[in-house]
């Protein structure tokens, strides 16, 4: 075996006599004579790797301690959105999520023993179509945007259409996703302008339409945080024979907007993170992903389902279902690729929202909604500050900066403590002058009135 | 007094959906006062855009929720109960180290916007997994942006894609042996790309002149071949380097499918060996949990030739600390928001440094060791469609069983959860592979100690037994779990998809 100062590791049970015996059974002199049959020897690397060392349990949380403390976190005093939006999460949620047999199970291809799995992927199922207001929701995708690049697919394949457009309110590394996945077919995502109030420019929407369109999509809010007409998007894509995407950054928006489903949107699709886990650098996410349920809908959906049926003794279960579209049946024409999704995201998702209830996600939405209004206004009053955009918003909002420079002003209020908001210069020059900035139920009226202070100060 | 019945078997064997718990106004929500002045959003919305009817979401305590949430967790099997010997899945422990590092808070509570100079701890440790993945596999750079190996596999194919765009070529057609993965296939469609399937060989491998046949019959259309290794029967593609230097060749590109790299640590370095591109599923060899379906990491490990092509952004080390580079006029662009899962590449960080080169040496070691200790044993019993040592995994066939008994793999597959155990992948590879036959593969990984694979392999022998005495005994199971075999067809035929109020 290879050589290493101790011979035993926590994780790698077997003894010398273990391997010993197992060889005799097996009928081979050693592992490397194994190997040998296996490996031609000329072709096997003839070095150890060249790997930092092992270390102890100890030593290991001490380095991945100094790892974690080199960055650095400012509490209460975040406001940072953009695509991740968090929320407090309650911590009967991280609590269940640590039970191993939901986190050390697999995609439950087995359904007499993964019914844990597949009923709270049922219940998921039931919570984003509700959320949606649609009546199709898959088992999930990667993250938000990869969720987007899905929908504009089967956007393609049920209008067997090429042209995409999206809003320019749609999320830059969304946008960026999406025409990503485009160029492997050789197509282009179209942009629609915004309007001075920074919802999407319904008069260009309607000259890039025509009747090679297959998919519009509109993000509500938007990235900019204005609250969309998702109705009249949806009315224009129809007119010309196109589907309507809606994409929600936000999900917790929909507590108090009208879900895109009833708005007219055909497709809906969503980041789920922040009402699931914390945000870990936006990664692992949660692609929600919600179709209107008819039959070939059901056909062009891409990633996994959950169906109730029952058992031989007639009890309710639970069981993967609509398996032809995927790629382990259909191969090269299935609807996706997916395999693994975001299960354990889901589960977190499914619970906390469980627990918020009814009640909760309502009243949750007002609380954010009503904090990210004291803000705004406070922001907004500020001198040299104004609205980027004037049309209403949810929690989230833009504000141009005196002096045109938003990236300056973040730094500069970051060396007071403060991340105000995101510059969005990083993703177009034109917004340079826009700070994105994400108030929550996580903030109080202190952190509010802070964030405007230190907003005067640095602007200065 | 609640209208639920009263049930016989309790909660130990079943739980209603959440919507039929609780009462109408009942909460589990934990949440502030509000401090600022409310605001009514109809005074500032059309009434359209105003959610009129709140969601149908459930109404229950956090203490029933919890229960409920408990109970339905005891009706799965993970790894942390027994053998999960899922094959190609590589179900392994899950370190419980891993789980903690993630949830350190200078990890877990990073925003994705943070300024880089904030981050820069996290960027350290995602360049030194990328430094890692790039040494394990003889690659030169790495993205861990993929979220999945079927997500690294579309990021790969795109950079192949770009590869030839940039030499003027636009060639279609992927070569994909039989015995791949069905996301294999399917990735290269969403490349616009067609898939020429390779057969597998009389030894169970693949043959370079069945390889160099299907590049002359593309004649110049060859964007690369997809190759498994070992591969999904669980065997070493020997003629690596031939069928590489065919296909390059061709003018066509090697992507290798990683999800078999357990087998291959310290031992056998891809990259070495002709392989310009190579996804690594973090969740099967670096031990990232499975979640119930993920979520998993593909980072996709390329050669020079790929590099300018790799999505934006990468981590560059500079003098002053990690920055991300986004300048990178030849990107593919992104294929996710953000960096990736970056709490998946915590924790196989954390794997890595844990094992060391020397673990990870003798975990590929011993997880071959296991899957042969199977293989002998259970060879004389249910016979090999390729009688010959294994990898990491062991894939048996049902025909002589099922010839002889009637008895199927999935028979098989359900009785075996009676003595306990996971069942392995079934009908995997498809059967025209295995001219026709059921597969079992079987995936042992080396965590599992020889008395573990005893037990197995002799549940496995009694269910050959049954098979032969009490046929029908092994048709009917499982009979010891919470429910019995599911009636798949009807739930395909009468999709119910989402909870419904109504009659129950």
């Amino acid at each position: 075996m290879s050589t290493q100062n101790r011979s035993y590791h926590r994780y790698l049970p077997h003894t010398d006599a273990d391997v010993a015996r197992m060889l005799e059974v097996i009928g081979v002199p050693s592992v490397q004579a194994l190997f040998a049959e296996l490996i031609p020897p000329p072709i096997q690397l003839k070095r150890p790797l060249d790997l930092p060392p092992a270390l102890d349990e100890a030593a290991l949380l001490e380095h991945l301690s100094e790892l974690a403390q080199q960055n650095q976190t400012v509490g209460r005093t975040t406001f940072l959105g953009a695509g991740v939006h968090p929320h407090t999460i309650q911590s009967a949620v991280d609590m269940l999520l640590m039970r191993s047999e939901l986190y050390t199970a697999y995609t439950p291809y087995q359904p007499e023993i993964s019914q844990g799995t597949l009923q709270i992927v049922f219940e998921y199922q039931t919570m984003v179509a509700e959320l949606f207001g649609l009546g199709l929701a898959n088992a999930s995708m990667y993250d938000g945007s990869t969720a987007a690049a899905e929908a504009v697919l089967m956007a393609r394949r049920l209008s067997g259409r090429k042209r995409a457009l999206a809003s320019l309110g749609l999320h830059p590394e969304y946008r960026q996703v999406v025409s990503t996945y485009l160029h492997g077919l050789d197509a282009e995502l179209e942009s629609v302008p915004l309007t001075a109030d920074g919802r999407t420019d319904l008069a260009a929407l309607a000259e890039r339409l025509g009747n090679d369109v297959g998919s519009v999509v509109v993000q509500v809010p938007n990235f900019f945080g204005v609250i969309e007409d998702v109705r009249a998007v949806a009315q224009a894509a129809h007119a010309a024979g196109a589907l309507a995407i809606a994409v929600v950054a936000e999900p917790l928006a929909l507590g108090l907007l009208a879900p895109p489903g009833a708005l007219g949107a055909d497709i809906a699709v969503g980041e789920g993170i922040g009402l699931a886990i914390p945000p870990s650098l936006g990664g692992p996410g949660l692609g929600l992903f919600a179709a209107r349920d008819q039959p070939d809908f059901r056909k062009a959906l891409p990633g996994r389902l959950v169906g109730e049926t029952v058992d031989k003794q007639g009890r309710r279960g639970y069981v993967l279902t609509l398996a032809t579209r995927e790629q382990h049946i259909r191969r090269e024409r299935a609807t996706s690729n997916i395999c693994t999704n975001t299960g354990l995201v889901a589960t977190a998702f499914t619970i906390h929202m469980s627990m918020l209830g009814r009640r909760g996600f309502r009243e949750l939405a007002h609380l954010c909604y009503a904090k990210g209004q004291y803000a705004r206004d406070a922001v907004c009053a500020l001198p040299g500050f104004e609205p980027r955009f004037s049309g209403p918003s949810f929690a989230e909002f833009a504000v141009r900066v005196p002096g045109g420079d938003a990236d300056r002003v973040a730094r500069r209020a970051l060396e007071r403590g403060v991340l105000a908001g995101v510059a969005c210069g990083r993703w177009e020059a034109a917004y340079k002058d826009t700070l994105l900035i994400n108030p929550s139920e996580a903030h109080r009226k202190a952190d509010l009135d802070r964030l405007a202070v230190t907003l005067a100060e640095v602007a200065r | 007094m609640s209208s639920r019945p009263i049930e016989t078997s309790g909660p130990l064997h079943h739980d209603p959906p959440i919507f039929e718990l609780g009462a109408p106004g009942r909460s589990g929500a934990s949440l502030p006062a509000l401090d600022v002045p409310a605001r009514d959003p109809r005074l500032a919305l059309p009434a359209h855009l105003v959610r009129a009817q709140d969601p149908g979401l459930p109404e229950v305590s956090e203490v029933e929720a919890t229960r409920h949430y408990t109970r339905l967790s005891r009706f799965n099997y993970g790894i942390d109960i027994g053998l999960y010997p899922l094959g190609s899945c590589t179900m392994k422990y899950n370190p419980k180290i891993n789980e903690r590092a993630a949830r350190l808070p200078g990890f877990a509570a990073l925003h994705p916007a943070t300024p880089e100079s904030h981050l820069q701890g996290a960027l350290a440790l995602m360049y030194a997994l990328e430094r890692a993945l790039c040494e394990i596999t003889g690659l030169t750079r790495a993205t861990l942006q993929p979220a999945a190996g079927a997500h690294g596999e579309l990021a790969g194919l795109m950079m192949i894609r770009a590869w030839h765009r940039e030499r003027g070529r636009r060639p279609h057609k992927v070569l994909i042996p039989d015995s791949a993965h069905g996301t294999n296939p399917a990735s290269s469609t969403l490349n616009g790309f067609t898939t020429l399937a390779l057969p597998t060989g009389p030894r169970g491998t693949l043959e370079v002149d069945a390889v160099r046949a299907a590049c002359a019959a593309a004649r110049d259309d060859v964007a690369g071949i997809m190759i498994t290794n070992p591969s999904t029967l669980g065997l070493f593609e020997e003629k690596i380097d031939e069928i590489a230097a065919v296909v390059h060749a061709a003018g066509g590109l090697v992507y290798m499918d990683g999800a078999n790299l357990n087998a291959l640590l310290g031992r056998f370095r891809p990259g070495d060996h002709g392989v310009d591109c190579l996804h690594i599923n973090l969740h099967k060899t670096f031990t990232t949990p499975h979640g119930g379906g993920g979520p998993g990491a593909g980072p996709v490990a390329v050669g020079k030739v790929l590099e300018p092509f790799l999505p934006v952004p990468l981590i560059e080390r500079t003098q002053s600390g990690y920055r991300l580079d986004s300048d990178r006029p030849h990107t593919i662009g992104r294929v996710r928001a953000f960096l990736g899962n970056f709490g998946m590449h915590v924790r196989a960080y954390t794997y890595l440094r844990d094992m060391g080169a020397a673990g990870l040496a003798r975990a590929s070691e011993l997880a071959v060791l296991n899957a042969n200790y199977i293989r002998a044993q259970l060879t004389p019993v249910y016979g090999l469609p390729f009688d010959r040592p294994c990898m990491h995994e062991v894939v048996l066939s049902d025909r002589k069983l099922e010839r002889e008994t009637g008895v199927k793999t999935l028979d098989v597959a359900k009785r075996l959860m009676d003595y306990g155990f996971h069942p392995p992948t079934i009908y995997f590879p498809l059967p025209q592979v295995l001219g026709g036959a059921g597969a079992l593969m079987i995936e042992p990984t080396e965590t599992e100690t020889p008395e573990t694979l005893d037990q197995f392999c002799a549940a496995m022998s009694a269910i050959w037994r049954e098979a032969h005495e009490t046929p029908e005994l092994v048709k009917g199971a499982p009979h010891e779990t919470p429910l019995a075999r599911l009636d798949e067809t009807r739930a395909a035929r009468k999709p119910k998809l989402r909870w419904t109020p109504g009659k129950e």
